[in-house]
């Protein structure tokens, strides 16, 4: 609470710093501020930044800090008995230090020896609170005073304030590369771990998958199988199926839209295609599992095969399913996309509208589609929840549809379900196939983005 | 190949010299409501270049468009009066838009040269309407017409690579070559060297001088010296409403209308 209402401050002072700014540039700038390099604005947007991101800057450096001086100066104070604890208890300690002088309640500690402990720490983080609240405060307005005094009509403002927002432009971009680079080194590093233990090769190559470790020496039945070709056979079985519903129906509704279909048709059947898109993942699963897969069975019985209700098939025609307003759209864009003039020049040669879609527009489409393509088999690929669903668990490796198959993100999904103990086998690799599917996916996006600018570049 | 090319010339009947190959009467265009082309009439005769000048937007693109139907393509277009190409009527019910399209081809604004190669480009128009019986057949007519466009000599040895990769120039006698592949009996051009530099211009008017031999040809520009260049006769469209039709050196020395006049010696335009 405290802390919003210093940063309302902050904001007012930057204000009036603003004010202050435009009106010191106004002054200096002689009649209708001509001799202004920037316009007055720009001025108060000199004087605001001044005042107010070398006192941001010190609250973010002050609150980082903070925690480890203040329990270095706690620790120091604690009874020697209570110091020489292995340091295991000693960080319990603390957490129960800092939850009691956060809440200000000492009726809950443990001891004494606690509640003395929180005490100090309540007040030593007033305390700071309060240095913190008085020197950046101090530091806005200097900068504020400062800024106004730089302000000569030669001062290249515009420039600076620009120069000021493209770091920040800088900043926020590199956020997303560096959630990028955490989260692959976080499943590098898992994964390598689990490397350590079983060998990749038995891992990218091996036959059997069944995770189940002993914990005991003497368990019997809990082999810890780590091969997991079974995963991703299952995961390319049901893409496959996937592509071969989405691809045909997305393309095909997607030239009718584009190319045949009446505007006012079109207008209405766009958005309803893609409201296939906006249906949760969940809802796909629930349709897969209650209506897809025992009609299935019941077909397959009827004709005689036998179609187990937990088949590839369903899952594999439901994620199509999914997939299709994807496929459809993507080429819907790159099919208009695709310039009047080649098709007027194909008319004009005599070629009906069906050559001149099949022989012009869409080998001039082509990239752009197969672009879309791969986006979308990247995305069947990563698709969890409805083969959580409607997948099986158990790891055959089959390229019958009929049968029960399960696919990498399933067997992720299960292995970190629940309580994990994080060193073993069975949970670290998980990790190791999140790093496989990372990459496939990677690799897939990367050649369909570049298939797709390339695409672009020929026609803009 | 010159005994392929002669072979290839003898296929296409020609009209004679004079006699007229197309006719327009009383043709009335309308974009929804707009009344875009009023009451045209209209004779092009046979192995001639019939320039069409005019301002923007005066609706001698939109009569050009009328001769080979491509005002079909556009949403709203209604077109009234009759055309006839030697004298069938060619918005006749029983007459089919695709065979009429091959007898009269159609040169654009912008080269338009389809992302396949250069032969390909050339072969698509015979291959739709199964002009070739065999793929020697398909090569003599791809090679004979790019001869004509004067194109063969510059891209005899990449004729498997793609015509987008072809300059300006080059794209627009690709697309030359790629409507005389057709063999058609009259050549609709819409403002064909607008995009192009003054020496691939240069080339293309040559072109239309030699091409004329052959087929009628009806070109649309911006330019008075080219129509001056290249036509026999000229057409001038002002408002949708065709002002002065006659011989190119009598619009150009002797003009009878005002309009003309003003228009041909830059007072407005």
């Amino acid at each position: 609470m405290q802390f919003s209402i210093l940063l309302v401050v902050l904001l007012l002072l930057s204000a009036v710093g603003f004010r202050m700014g435009r009106g010191r540039a106004l002054q200096v700038g002689g009649p209708k501020a001509r001799a202004l390099h920037s316009l007055p604005s720009y001025y108060g947007y000199y004087v605001a930044l001044w005042c107010g991101i070398p006192a941001v800057f010190l609250i973010a450096i002050w609150l980082s800090c903070e925690p480890f001086i203040l329990q270095g100066i706690v620790v120091g104070a604690l009874p020697a008995d209570a110091k020489s604890l292995p340091s295991a208890q000693l960080s319990l300690l603390m957490n129960e230090v800092r939850q009691l002088g956060s809440s200000g309640d000492y009726q809950h500690a443990s001891g004494a020896i606690a509640s003395t402990a929180a005490e100090q720490y309540r007040n030593l983080r007033n305390m700071s609170f309060g240095a913190m609240a008085v020197i950046s405060l101090a530091m806005a307005i200097l900068g504020c005073v400062l800024g106004v005094r730089y302000i000569r009509p030669d001062l290249r403002a515009r420039n600076k304030v620009e120069g000021v927002v493209k770091i920040f432009l800088i900043a926020s971009s590199t956020v997303a590369i560096f959630t990028t680079i955490g989260i692959v080194l976080s499943l590098l590093f898992e994964s390598l771990r689990f490397f350590r233990m079983i060998s990749p090769v038995d891992f990218l190559f091996g036959l059997d998958w069944s995770p189940q470790m002993a914990m005991r020496s003497d368990q019997v039945g809990s082999s810890g199988a780590f091969g997991a070709v079974p995963l991703f056979a299952g995961t390319l079985l049901i893409s496959l199926i996937a592509m071969v519903v989405a691809v045909p129906i997305g393309l095909l509704s997607a030239i009718y839209m584009a190319e045949y279909a009446h505007p006012n048709f079109r207008s209405v059947a766009k958005p309803l295609l893609e409201v296939l898109a906006g249906i949760p993942t969940v809802v796909y699963g629930f349709f897969a599992v209650l209506t897809v897969a025992p009609f299935l069975r019941d077909a397959g019985a009827a004709v005689g095969f036998s179609i187990a209700s937990e088949s590839a098939l369903a899952t594999g025609i439901v994620m199509g399913i999914m997939i299709i307003p994807f496929i459809s759209s993507l080429s819907d864009d790159v099919i208009t996309a695709v310039p009047d003039s080649l098709r007027q020049g194909a008319y004009g040669l005599g070629a009906t509208r069906s050559e001149t879609i099949k022989q012009v527009v869409i080998p001039a489409a082509l990239p752009g589609i197969i672009g879309g393509v791969l986006l979308a088999v990247s995305r069947a690929i990563g698709e969890t929840m409805i083969v959580v669903m409607a997948a099986g668990l158990s790891a055959h490796l089959t390229a019958n549809p009929f049968e029960a198959v399960t696919t990498v993100t399933v067997q992720i999904v299960t292995l970190l379900v629940g309580d994990q103990e994080f060193d073993s086998p069975k949970t670290l690799s998980a990790f190791a196939l999140g790093l496989v599917l990372f990459l496939v996916t990677l690799v897939l996006n990367v050649v369909a983005l570049n298939v797709v600018r390339k695409y672009r570049e020929k026609y803009d | 190949m010159p005994i392929a090319s002669e072979a290839f010339l003898q296929q296409s009947g020609r009209a004679m010299t004079g006699t007229s190959k197309v006719t327009a009467k009383d043709v009335n265009v309308y974009y929804g409501d707009k009344h875009a082309l009023k009451a045209v009439s209209l004779d092009i005769r046979a192995n001639e270049v019939t320039a069409l000048i005019g301002p923007s937007g005066c609706g001698k693109s939109t009569f050009l468009r009328c001769l080979n139907r491509m005002n079909d393509l556009i949403e709203g277009a209604r077109v009234t009066g009759l055309i006839t190409l030697d004298g069938d009527d060619i918005y006749d019910y029983s007459l089919d838009v695709v065979q009429l399209r091959a007898r009269i081809g159609m040169v654009f604004q912008k080269p338009n040269p389809f992302p396949k190669s250069i032969f390909d480009n050339v072969a698509y128009g015979p291959r739709i309407h199964g002009l070739a019986q065999s793929s020697a057949d398909l090569e003599e007519i791809v090679v004979s017409s790019l001869q004509r466009a004067g194109l063969y000599e510059e891209v005899k040895d990449r004729l498997s690579e793609p015509g987008t990769g072809l300059s300006g120039g080059q794209q627009q006698r690709l697309c030359i070559a790629r409507a005389i592949a057709v063999s058609p009996e009259v050549i609709l051009m819409d403002e064909p060297c607008s995009a192009l530099d003054p020496i691939a211009t240069a080339k293309v008017e040559e072109l239309i001088d030699e091409l004329r031999e052959n087929y009628t040809i009806v070109i649309v520009t911006h330019s008075m010296q080219q129509a001056a260049r290249v036509s026999q006769r000229t057409a001038f469209f002002h408002l949708g409403e065709l002002v002065e039709f006659g011989d190119t050196e009598q619009i150009f020395t002797n003009p009878q209308q005002k309009l003309t006049q003003g228009y041909i010696t830059g007072r407005f335009g």
